[in-house]
Parts: C-alpha cells; sequence; structure tokens
C-alpha cells in the first residue's frame, strides 16, 4: 500500500503539468475498491477554478507482470481514449504517467460523478428515474464500444468463446478438485458454442459496480483493465450473469432490466442484430461457469500463501452460488 | 450438551463477540474483514450442523446413480470423468436432479441469503 504523502509529493509536480504554473493538487484520498490498481481522488485548484480527477495506478507503483487477462495500464488509458473518440461512454484520460513523473505505472482521468455500487443503484430513490432507461442505456453504450475501430486500438489479446472455454477449463481442470456441475457446464457449452462473429473491442467486465451511473441513467463504463479482442455478445451477457443481478434475479439485466430493452437499445444503436437471447444465453451461463472458475482462482491465492486474508480464503465458498445458478439455468428455471 | 461446549457453541460465540463487541470498536478495512470473518463463522456453523447430512444424501445419490459406492471424493471423480466424456447428460435420468440438490445442500450452507437461494 503507497504512502499518501508520497502520492501528494507526486501530485505537486503533475498538477502543474496537467494545469499549469499556479496549479495545486488537494482534496487527495483513497477510494476503496479495486483490489488489482490503486485509485485516487483528487482535485487541482488553479487561479481559474478546481477540477476533480481520479489517479489510477498499479499498487505501490509497480505494475506487475500484465496477467493473461488485466492488459496493463498504458494500454487501459489506449483503449479508453479510442472508446471514447468512436463515441462510447467512457472516461476522459487527461495524462498518462511517465517515469519523470514519479508516481509508477499510472494514469489520470477527469472525474465524473455519479454512483458506482450496485446496491444503492438498485435501491435508492435517487436512481428511480434511471433504473427502467438503464438497460437500453447499456445496450446502446456497448453498441459504440464494439463499433471503436479496430486500427486505433493499441494491441490487444483475441479471447472468443472456444479460447475462453479453453483457459477456464484448463483453470479448472488444474485445481484437481472435483465439482460435477463445473464439468457439465463445461461439456454442455463446448457441445453448443456459438458461430463466432467479426471480432470487436470487448470491455471485458461491463456489469454494475464498474459502470457508473447518475439520476438520468449511464454515465459512463469504468474499468477497461480486462479489455480485449473477441465476441461482443461477452459483454451483453456478463451484466445479465446472475452474479451481478446482486438478488434481483427476475430482473435479467444487472438485476434492474430486461434482456429485450438491453438488446434494443444495442440494436438501435448499431450494434450487430444477429445477436440474439440464445446467444446472450450461452454466454450468461458460460459466465456464470468463469465467475466461479475466478472464486476458485482467488481462493488460491490464499492457499498458496500469497495473500492470507480471510476474505481470499471465503470467496472460495462463492463457487457454490454460481454451481446452484449453472444448474438453474441449465434446467431452464432461471 | 450438559458438561462441555459442542464445536457448533464454540464457533457461534465467537461469532457472538465479533458481531456484538469486536466489530463496533473497528473501522475501516480492519471492520470489513472482521466482517467478513464473523461471516465465515456463521458458514463453519452451518457446516457443522448440516454438513454430515449433506454429505451422506450426496454419497447416496451418488451410489444410485453410478451404481456403485465408495469415498465420497472417488464417486464424485467419477461423476465428473463421466461428465466429461458426455457419457452422463441432463438427459441421464436423476442426474439434474442429484446436481439440483448437491447445489442446494452447498448454498444452504456457504450463502443462505443469496437471491437464487432464497427464490426457491
Amino acid at each position: 500500500m503507497s504512502d499518501i504523502s508520497d502520492i501528494a509529493h507526486g501530485l505537486d509536480a503533475l498538477a502543474r503539468r496537467i494545469a499549469g504554473a499556479d496549479a495545486r493538487p488537494t482534496a487527495l484520498r483513497r477510494l476503496s475498491g479495486g483490489a488489482s490498481q490503486e485509485i485516487w481522488s483528487f482535485d487541482i485548484e488553479t487561479d481559474g477554478g478546481s477540477h476533480g480527477y481520479i489517479l489510477r495506478r498499479a499498487p505501490g507503483g509497480v505494475q506487475l507482470g500484465v496477467s493473461a487477462q488485466s492488459i496493463g495500464l498504458n494500454t487501459e488509458a489506449g483503449v479508453i481514449n479510442a472508446a471514447r473518440k468512436a463515441g462510447a461512454a467512457a472516461p476522459v484520460v487527461t495524462h498518462i504517467c511517465d517515469e519523470s513523473d514519479g508516481l509508477g505505472a499510472a494514469y489520470v482521468m477527469e472525474r465524473l460523478s455519479g454512483e458506482t455500487i450496485a446496491r444503492k443503484i438498485l435501491r435508492d430513490d435517487g436512481f428511480a428515474k434511471a433504473r427502467p432507461v438503464l438497460a437500453a442505456q447499456c445496450g446502446a453504450a456497448l453498441a459504440r464500444i464494439h463499433a471503436t475501430p479496430p486500427d486505433t486500438l493499441p494491441e490487444l489479446p483475441f479471447s472468443g468463446a472456444i479460447e475462453q472455454l479453453d483457459r477456464y477449463e484448463e483453470v479448472y481442470r488444474s485445481f484437481d478438485t472435483p465439482r460435477p456441475i463445473f464439468d457439465l457446464a463445461f461439456r454442455h457449452l463446448r457441445d453448443r458454442a456459438p458461430r463466432p462473429l467479426a471480432p470487436t473491442l470487448v470491455h471485458g467486465d461491463f456489469r454494475l459496480g464498474n459502470i457508473m451511473v447518475g439520476p438520468e441513467g449511464l454515465v459512463a463504463a469504468l474499468d477497461w483493465e480486462l479489455a480485449h479482442v473477441g465476441d461482443p455478445t461477452e459483454d451483453l451477457s456478463w451484466i445479465c450473469m446472475p452474479s451481478w443481478r446482486f438478488g434481483q434475479m427476475d430482473k435479467p439485466v444487472g438485476g434492474f432490466g430486461e434482456l429485450a430493452d438491453l438488446l434494443g437499445g444495442y440494436r438501435d444503436a448499431g450494434g450487430d442484430p444477429r445477436i440474439d437471447e440464445a446467444a446472450v444465453r450461452w454466454w450468461t451461463i458460460f459466465g456464470s461457469l468463469k465467475w466461479g472458475t475466478m472464486c476458485l482462482t482467488m481462493f488460491r491465492a490464499f492457499e498458496s500463501g500469497a495473500d492470507a486474508s480471510v476474505e481470499r480464503a471465503a470467496i472460495g465458498r462463492r463457487a457454490s452460488e454460481t454451481e446452484l445458478d449453472l444448474m438453474l439455468m441449465l434446467t431452464g428455471k432461471l | 450438551m450438559l458438561g462441555e461446549p459442542t464445536a457448533k457453541q464454540l464457533v457461534e460465540a465467537t461469532a457472538g463477540f465479533l458481531e456484538k463487541v469486536a466489530i463496533p470498536q473497528l473501522e475501516g478495512h480492519a471492520a470489513f474483514h472482521a466482517r467478513v470473518a464473523a461471516n465465515v463463522l456463521a458458514i463453519v456453523a452451518r457446516e457443522l450442523e448440516l454438513g454430515p447430512a449433506a454429505a451422506d444424501a450426496e454419497a447416496e445419490r451418488l451410489a444410485q446413480l453410478l451404481g456403485g459406492d465408495g469415498p465420497l471424493d472417488a464417486q464424485r471423480r467419477d461423476l465428473c470423468a463421466r461428465l466429461t466424456k458426455g457419457e452422463m447428460t441432463l438427459e441421464t435420468p436423476g442426474l439434474a436432479d442429484h446436481l439440483l440438490a448437491t447445489a442446494i445442500d452447498r448454498v444452504r450452507i456457504e450463502q443462505p441469503n443469496y437471491g437464487s437461494f432464497k427464490r426457491l
């Protein structure tokens, strides 16, 4: 974990670099969330006024080896810029840090106002107007993300349906822990794998918690670290995955909306009209299987001694929720 | 039980201490992890209470389904192998019921507040 005074020191020079000689950073605070990244909020004050920013930074400023899934902060900033240029609802990246900033691997973006906490978006009165329109807005936002011209993107990994099935099945097998529902689901999905669509930019983690929502609805897609090139159906389905409905199981889109609205918004904004409910279904079932495997992976961090926290230990017990959802979906009960 | 506390009682007493005494005095990350710890102890208490019967029922269903018996872990592995090979599928009589019952028993212990479980 970083010392706040180190960050504050780095921001003194950075504020001048961003906003001119009279600029000074204020109101620095660490935001919660982001296990794989540090997220800091601060303001830059100049004689002309005050403006809010977010610093997204690798833990301690050190970019660990970029994993098979995570693309690294520089690439992430490049993806956000390309998506935004294509009209997608994404943050404005103000500055990508280099060595002279002394902050390590990091970038700065303009701070947006809105809410990311799922339970508040699903229940608070302040979002009552947003909830009925949010599914169509998410569909439209994804259509714009998927329309990002490939030649404007940094180099990204390709990962379609088959590649992901292969990867997560290999991970599951490496644990050598028998969970028959996972075996059934891997085989079932493999036998019904969707025909590949033309590959597009895929956000990779588009769901409540990673989108900012205001009183009128969607503000922006955040958390682009799992972006890749692949099947656009993945993004339309991940937000429908039962674990991301936060208890509101009868609202298939994120616990707030209907699938017809999500797909309608997607098509109206130019998204691929071949993506139908059956395709979303396949990817939603796969999403539960993937999340279940990810829970086991996070538990391995405890078992290996890398992270001895009770939280990492306990997440191993969350895989069972995906087993229940898989059986309910595979038998048509969810 | 007179004379000595059960494992379940010990775990519940510890969870009660966390919830009523320790957590109100903690802040930030420590309070978060203490709440996770209290939740973990609740899982352990339910597993002590419900786990043995759930395992027995699973083993009994597996013996029926696979036509043999043996240690639970070996039975599970046998089922995994048959599912992976496609020798058993959702159409196999009794299979879906067995897997659903097994999942329900696990979630009852591990996450009784989970939406899909409460909706059953």
